[in-house]
């Protein structure tokens, strides 16, 4: 792939990693965290390791935000500190 | 310490890297060249990893499948104990 | 216990996602020897669906709800599934996870191989997919009332 999206899929995955640090709503952090892991995911698939990509996309983005959810949805939604 | 490493790593998909080669540069064979070479023939699947993750690295894959059935079972006793009290 | 959702478009939006993910998923398990995938990502997928229909829908499910015991009890079965046909190779004093010893008639061992890849990724697709429902059970707290 071009260098050039490569460079932007990195910059894309440090935004995203900050984000889900330093935002308040942890509805807001939990989905960041899936973009976070689908990023990671399209730059598995680049670098042509399918497979562990497929997981990430799969496992990363979907499983353990839709857990994420589960334990906002049970506890509460606004972070103390 | 770590990035002064980084422009000596071999560049992705370099086929003389030593993960690559037939024999490691001790000598020895490499594992990755007998899986690509005998992999179809063992046993007739196309997709490589899954020959290795399936047949020649079989045990680990019960581990992980057996780990993942644990993780469940303690999730479902921590949670569970909570609920009743 | 979750509510079913109010607006019928998404909860109709829902149900037919859930049918394309789940054919989706065994797609991915049964043509893993050709493309990318597996029984792990096809488990997960098949959870996925589950989580789908169970935001949609509504948890306690009058037709298709499954009930904690089951799907620990569906996830037990496929670790056993991967550890018995782990130990037929041990029956035929040969090593353990060796599919040349599968009892399956009239075929090369190349292609008892392919069988036992089959086999195993089915055991461990019904592992992940059990396992995975059931932690989502217990976190959303389903199973209060029994």
């Amino acid at each position: 792939m071009l260098w050039s999206v490569e460079l932007l899929l990195y910059v894309f995955l440090i935004i995203t990693a900050l984000v889900a640090l330093e935002v308040r709503d942890l509805l807001a952090a939990a989905i960041t965290t899936s973009v976070f892991s689908f990023v990671t995911a399209v730059l598995f698939a680049e670098f042509e390791a399918v497979d562990v990509g497929f997981t990430e996309a799969v496992v990363g983005a979907g499983v353990v935000g839709v857990f994420f959810i589960a334990a906002i949805v049970r506890t509460t939604r606004e972070t103390k500190d | 310490m770590l990035c002064s490493v980084i422009p000596h790593l071999p560049v992705r998909g370099d086929v003389d890297a030593p993960l690559h080669r037939k024999t490691s540069p001790a000598g020895s064979p490499v594992a990755g060249y007998y899986y690509v070479k005998n992999g179809y023939e063992d046993a007739h699947t196309l997709n490589a990893v899954t020959v290795v993750l399936g047949d020649y690295r079989g045990f680990d894959t019960l581990g992980e499948t057996i780990v993942v059935f644990t993780a469940g079972a303690a999730c479902l006793l921590i949670l569970g104990r909570r609920r009743k009290s | 216990m979750i509510e079913p959702h109010p607006s019928p478009i998404v909860r109709l939006v829902c149900r037919v996602a859930a049918r394309v993910i789940q054919v989706f998923a065994l797609y991915v398990i049964f043509h893993g020897h050709y493309s990318p995938g597996g029984g792990f990502q096809g488990g997960a997928l098949l959870a996925s669906s589950i989580f789908l229909l169970r935001w949609g829908e509504g948890a306690p499910h009058k037709i298709w709800d499954l009930p904690q015991r089951v799907s620990f009890a569906v996830g037990a079965i496929g670790t056993l599934i991967f550890t018995v046909t782990g130990v037929f190779g041990l029956f035929s004093a040969d090593n353990f996870l060796n599919y040349s010893a599968l009892p399956l008639p009239g075929m090369s061992d190349a292609m008892r191989h392919y069988w036992g890849i089959l086999i195993i990724e089915i055991g461990v697709a019904l592992a992940v997919m059990a396992i995975l429902v059931a932690i989502f059970d217990q976190l959303m707290n389903l199973q209060a009332d029994d």
